[in-house]
């Protein structure tokens, strides 16, 4: 009994920790973000390891969810004889939250856990603190680049992603279901509002936010060799994953009331 | 001159450094000592401000180190140059953008000169030539001296070194030795060495002080630490299994 409250009690400090350390972090970062000079080049760097290597995986992973969404409605659709409306479900389900969860959520696996891995070996062969006797502040060498880098990227991979999504849903319906590729068009887009593209790529640049400082805080906090690398990589990947849920199930719920 | 005054520092209970006092006057050699894992990189890392004291106060050139805003800082770390234990060199640059790193980021100078300070650099480490490798490529003792490079590239009046004679075999060791003395009388440096090889304390100190318990219990020249009556130097320098160090573990278990 008493092993329990001690564990509780164990946990609920590494939380706060948690929470405290990545709220200085938020801090500094944005007070480094605003310190001239913002180097573009560094920034450019990430641009392409973050938005531009990340194509290939985010496209197949959309093109498959486009097309398992078309399967999966056609069953019910064909039933109630409206196929055509597949198109707009396939449509309106990858843009409001399909698309930025998942391209969110393979980014995090793919990118954070790699800016993990990277920030927490500087950290244990003490690069980092090379950093900071060569006058660089990490932050500002590290952290800067990558938030801005994750929070413009992510939102044009999932605008990439839903189109890729919505071509998934096209092949099925006009090669499958007999469907006319006009028809799948007009009814894609009779379906999609404008609020329903701003609300599903507003989130993405807080999910992109989210991975940044999880993973480069949890690469600050490495301690102890490789082991500590590894841990720690599980770690942001895993609590990366459970903030991005949470985060999209606060915003859903928000634009619910803000835009009804 | 650096000037560190009873400085304390606790990490998580532990307390690793318990007010220790030195004082290192322009252009000499200080070399301390200690056991592993006694604080005395702990030490080094006040003088830069990665670490602030829990107590205490660390003083470069008459500025508290953990007192300064960030521009303060820069002026004062433009001054030091560090060498860290396994080198610390950036792996995703080439030799030649590490050296130049701190030259790159902080002051404007155009690329010829930039290519000719990192050139001049390595060459006086012994390593002319190699700026395209990368840090990969390199031997353990190579690395030692590509980060001698970095920091003296940015021409620093103190330099400090975290066990630079730790992990290499004996003739690099004697090397990177002969290099630390022909630093100091070719750039004139205050040197900070951290070490607990002796051969090496006696080859390049002007000055030797050691670390035990957090505290500064002794310092003075080679020849005074030789001859030292203190049990407690005289153990460490002399590297017996017995006297009062160990007899203190003994106690604990």
């Amino acid at each position: 009994m008493k092993k329990i409250f001690i564990d509780t009690g164990k946990r609920i400090i590494s939380f706060l920790y948690f929470i405290g350390g990545l709220s200085n972090l938020v801090g500094q970062t944005f007070r480094w973000l605003f310190v001239p000079p913002l180097k573009g080049e560094r920034v450019f760097e990430q641009v392409k390891k973050i938005g531009v290597d990340s194509l290939p995986i985010t496209s197949t992973v959309a093109l498959f969810i486009g097309i398992i969404m078309a399967l999966q409605t056609a069953v019910l659709m064909q039933r109630l004889g409206s196929e055509m409306y597949i198109a707009s479900i396939v449509a309106l389900s990858l843009v409001r939250e399909l698309g930025p969860v998942i391209t969110a959520l393979v980014v995090a696996g793919r990118v954070g856990a790699a800016i993990t891995a990277e920030i927490g070996s500087m950290q244990v062969t003490e690069q980092v603190d090379a950093l900071q006797t060569l006058a660089t502040n990490p932050i500002k060498y590290l952290v800067v680049p990558r938030l801005l880098a994750l929070s413009l990227m992510l939102p044009v991979l999932t605008l990439y992603a839903d189109i890729i999504g919505i071509m998934g849903g096209w092949l099925i319906c006009v090669h499958k279901l007999g469907i006319s590729s006009q028809m799948y068009l007009n009814i894609t887009f009779d379906a999609l509002l404008f609020k329903d593209l701003f609300t599903g790529l507003f989130k993405t640049v807080i999910f992109g936010m989210l991975i940044a400082f999880v993973s480069c805080y949890e690469g600050f906090n490495v301690e102890g060799g490789a082991e500590g690398v590894g841990s720690a990589t599980r770690n942001a990947v895993v609590k990366a994953f459970i903030l991005i849920i949470m985060a999209d199930c606060f915003f859903t719920a928000l634009f619910y009331f803000i835009f009804p | 001159m650096i000037d560190i005054i009873n400085v304390s520092k606790n990490f998580n209970s532990h307390r690793v450094l318990d007010g220790a006092s030195l004082k290192i006057t322009d252009g000499q050699t200080m070399v301390i000592i200690g056991r592993s894992g006694c604080g005395k990189s702990v030490l080094l890392k006040h003088i830069v401000g990665i670490l602030k004291p829990d107590k205490g106060q660390v003083f470069v050139d008459g500025q508290e180190v953990s007192k300064l805003n960030d521009k303060e800082l820069e002026g004062i770390l433009m001054k030091i140059g560090m060498v860290f234990q396994g080198g610390a060199l950036f792996d995703s640059m080439s030799v030649g953008e590490n050296v130049g790193f701190g030259l790159i980021e902080h002051q404007r100078i155009d690329h010829k000169e930039l290519l000719e300070r990192i050139e001049e650099s390595l060459c006086l480490v012994g390593l002319c030539g190699i700026q395209n490798l990368m840090p990969s490529e390199l031997s353990g003792g190579m690395k030692k001296r590509v980060a001698l490079a970095r920091a003296i590239c940015i021409k620093p009046e103190i330099i400090l070194y975290d066990e630079p004679t730790t992990g290499v075999d004996p003739i690099t060791a004697d090397s990177i030795n002969e290099l630390i003395r022909s630093l100091h009388d070719k750039l004139k440096v205050t040197s900070v060495v951290v070490t607990h090889d002796m051969k090496s304390a006696y080859r390049i100190a002007d000055r030797i002080a050691m670390l035990y318990q957090g505290k500064i219990i002794a310092e003075g020249t080679p020849t005074e630490i030789q001859n030292t009556t203190h049990p407690i130097v005289h153990q460490f320098i002399n590297g017996l299994s017995q006297g009062p160090i160990t007899e203190t573990l003994e106690q604990f278990r």
